[in-house]
């Protein structure tokens, strides 16, 4: 039983995770246009994610593997119900992946601005997309009896999924915004702190709505009324609070990574709640795999985690510089 | 019980047909790009590692010239690969429930143990050429092409359940698989062979591609005595990998032999037990058991000796197996349990002929070589710079056998294919997806092949004097690179 608790802890710090580190290059990407204004301006602007991106994505895919090997039912069941939700997500993040790597390549404004654009919106598309889908596990979709998901693609678009994905989508967008302040410098910093300034009433308006609505579905346990508050607080400090660019990036961090671990904290002990029949609802215990599989993906996830954490961050120390528009040197259409 | 007989009957068959239909083309998509990231990725890192020795600008030059192919290789198999994970549950939810306390153990450890270190270490090279110390710099090149083979470790290891399942107990309740040994799960027979395969198979995809690269710069005489030293690199391992696969494919035939029985006997149209067996090189017909095969050339006591090492091996027949598997499996009800016999029968010639061709290539280069005439050897140019195309219908024949070699089951022996569906999904959810992947993926695949020829004729990028200064002062702003 403690180890199912531990894994649905894990899933829920990986998807966490997952939103606060690729929620700043979705922003990022979905803002790149915005905020430079022209070529070299937009290339520093993608290029401040540039050693990043790839890694923060992992996130993503270990927390659908974390679920497949610790929930075996509560993955298979909610990804088939998403189904046509998620060929989107796939193909947003698909086009948004190659576009980092394609825009560069051909010397022509039409090809980059055909880059630039699948890069907008698949950095838009995605975190909205995934944040319904979140949302839905917490909203509830119609699960049978025998666990199974009986709804069609209208189903999931259930008002709270709707809310917790736009609200997600703003804090990705102000968490981008708050990077660029962070890793830009001159006239871009000045129109991405702009961006931030207008964002973050949007993004108090949102979380102080979700977060009111998650602790109404949620079970009220003080964890996620706790992480409520943090997330609210959070938001409150980056609307108000003013000072360095560290401290507002981290407390753009701090918001989306408490609102996404209060939706987590609020489904528990269930993992997928039916609207059906609350007696439907899948669970923890009910769509765990055995022990023994959660003690050898506990002993490899002791030994790895720490290691992937370290190295994750010291990538972000080694890239901590500001990136500027000074060092594009004349091979700078050439990629490596 | 998932092999009843009610759940099979209420699925509509088409789904299972565009399901899998899906998986195979995302899959072979996907393995286009896998294998050339793999080998270039330990090929890059070997020329960055000359670099670092011999400080020689070709090199550096080189490294960054091929790591451009590897960073497109890498986006188009990154980004598919997340299609691949997603689809078990998306499309076989059934499948997923079902053997999730097994199957899902060795993509969790893909995703900490291999996926990160790809990554974020390829972020680290790519951007660190001002920015890290040489040592470091060349640290984090193998860790991407360590990252890359760890990552096809655990999915081999995954994929071999799928052949072999072992390692686990049966849940009393639920008939499903339970996870009882992560040990044998790794020492599962058909593991190590399956995994040397392709990890031989993507050195020697990527050897192709670079020999074929390189070569075509030769053939125009531009920076000769660079790409003389990346054909003379890619000829020799092509030799090695060409050669070395053949004992590699070897055993794990055999080791097929015993547990994947109808496979063999598949990929063989061997219908009636034999003892000893000859190869058909070439036959016509023989494809259903009551279709006479006529046979154009047989080698006598070949398949013995492939199937069992031993030329008075014995080889069971499908005819055989068919009845012995219809009486250990009643549930299943009346069904065959033979793949498709041509495209197994065909699929087996296109990996071992065309292997048998890249061995030869790879010897007329080291003849060349020998005699000292690789940099003007107009022919082979030609020809090695079509034999690129090899690789790639070896390795999909390769996965085409080994898939389609296990159907019907999708676990062997545990779970039929059909019995795997997601039972939530209907088929034209599966149409719609498996439309707008066969359209992106095209989209994708064409520009991204557009853009590596574009990459391959305009060559490395000439040394800057700011590159030749390799001792001035690491700089903290790296370059802007995408």
């Amino acid at each position: 039983m403690d180890l199912q608790i531990l894994w649905f802890a894990v899933v829920a710090v990986f998807w966490t995770g997952f939103f606060v580190l690729e929620g700043f290059d979705f922003g990022v990407g979905a803002l790149h246009r915005l905020v430079g204004r022209d070529e070299t301006e937009r290339r520093v602007v993608v290029n401040s994610i540039g050693p990043l991106w790839d890694g923060n994505e992992v996130w993503l895919i270990v927390a659908g593997a974390a679920m497949f090997a610790a929930f075996p039912a509560w993955y298979a069941t909610w990804f088939s119900a998403l189904y046509l939700a998620l060929v989107l997500v796939l193909v947003a993040l698909i086009v948004r992946g190659v576009s980092f790597e394609f825009r560069g390549k051909v010397d022509s404004s039409r090809w980059r601005g055909t880059w630039s654009t699948t890069l907008t919106v698949g950095s838009v598309l995605a975190p909205l997309l995934i944040g319904v889908g979140l949302g839905d596990l917490l909203a509830g979709l119609p699960i049978d009896e025998a666990g199974d998901f009986t709804g069609t693609f209208w189903n999931l678009l259930t008002p709270y999924g709707l809310l917790l994905g736009l609200t997600l989508l703003a804090l990705c967008l102000l968490h981008g915004a708050t990077f660029l302040g962070l890793k830009t410098d001159g006239d871009v910093r000045a129109r991405a702190l702009a961006r931030a300034a207008g964002l973050r009433w949007l993004a108090l308006v949102l979380v102080l709505v979700a977060a009111g609505w998650t602790w109404a579905l949620s079970g009220r346990s003080v964890l996620s009324t706790l992480l409520l508050v943090v997330a609210v607080l959070g938001a409150v400090g980056a609307a108000f609070v003013v000072g360095r660019d560290g401290r507002r990036f981290a407390l753009t961090a701090v918001t989306i990574g408490a609102s996404v671990a209060a939706v987590f904290a609020g489904l528990y002990p269930h993992v997928l709640v039916s609207s059906t029949d609350p007696a439907y609802s899948l669970t923890i215990a009910s769509t765990a795999s055995g022990d023994y599989a959660l003690t050898v993906i506990t002993w490899v996830a002791v030994v790895l985690f720490p290691l992937v954490l370290l190295y994750q961050g010291w990538t972000a120390y080694v890239f901590r510089a500001r990136v500027t528009a000074r060092p594009a040197a004349p091979s700078a259409s050439e990629t490596v | 019980m998932p092999n009843d007989e009610g759940t099979a009957g209420d699925m509509d068959p088409s789904q299972l047909d565009l399901a899998r239909a899906q998986f195979a083309m995302t899959s072979i998509y996907h393995f286009l790009f896998v294998p050339v990231t793999i080998g270039t990725a330990v090929l890059v890192a070997v020329l960055h590692t000359q670099w670092y020795r011999t400080r020689l600008p070709e090199y550096r030059r080189l490294t960054r010239f091929f790591g451009g192919l590897l960073l497109l290789s890498v986006a188009v198999g990154v980004v598919t690969g997340l299609v691949q994970e997603f689809q078990f549950g998306m499309d076989w939810s059934a499948y997923s429930k079902f053997v999730g306390d097994v199957f899902g153990a060795p993509l969790a450890m893909e995703g900490l143990a291999a996926f990160f270190l790809e990554s974020t270490f390829l972020g680290v090279w790519v951007f660190g050429w001002k920015v890290l110390p040489r040592g470091v710099h060349l640290a984090s090149a193998w860790a991407v092409a360590l990252g890359t083979c760890l990552s096809a470790l655990f999915i081999i290891a995954a994929n071999s359940w799928m052949q072999n399942p072992v390692g686990y107990t049966t849940d009393p309740q639920t008939g499903a698989p339970v996870l009882s040994s992560i040990g044998d799960v790794f020492g599962n027979p058909v593991f190590l062979p399956a995994y040397a395969h392709v990890i031989v198979a993507a050195l020697l995809y990527a050897s192709t591609v670079m020999l074929a690269v390189s070569v075509w710069h030769l053939r125009r005489g531009t920076e000769v005595s660079m790409f003389h030293r990346s054909a003379k690199l890619a000829v020799w391992v092509l030799l090695v990998t060409s050669i070395l696969q053949v004992q590699v494919g070897g055993v794990l035939g055999q080791v097929l032999t015993k547990v994947q029985p109808m496979k063999i006997a598949a990929m063989e149209a061997q219908w009636e037990t034999c003892q000893p067996c000859s190869f058909s090189v070439l036959q016509i017909g023989g494809w259903t058991p009551d279709d006479p095969p006529t046979k154009i050339i047989e080698i006598p006591y070949l398949l013995s000796i492939l199937a069992t090492g031993d030329p008075q091996g014995k080889v069971v027949g499908m005819n055989e197996l068919q009845q012995q598997y219809a009486a250990q499996y009643p549930q299943n009800g009346d069904i065959d349990y033979w793949p498709d016999v041509r495209i197994q029968y065909a699929a087996m010639r296109v990996m071992a002929y065309l292997g048998g061709i890249a061995m030869l290539v790879a010897l007329w280069g080291i003849f060349l070589l020998w005699r000292r005439r690789l940099d003007d050897a107009h022919l082979f140019h030609r020809v090695a710079a079509w034999a690129v195309l090899m690789p790639f219908f070896i390795g999909t024949a390769g996965w085409v056998l080994t898939e389609t070699g296990r159907q019907p089951w999708i676990v062997q022996g545990l779970m039929l294919t059909r019995d795997g569906l997601s039972t939530s999904v209907g088929a034209g959810q599966v149409l719609v997806s498996l439309l707008v992947f066969l359209l992106l993926y095209a989209v994708i695949g064409i520009i991204a092949l557009v853009l590596m020829l574009r990459h391959v004729r305009s060559g490395p990028d000439p040394e800057t004097p700011d590159d030749a200064d390799d001792d001035a002062p690491r700089v903290r702003v790296p370059e802007l690179t995408y």
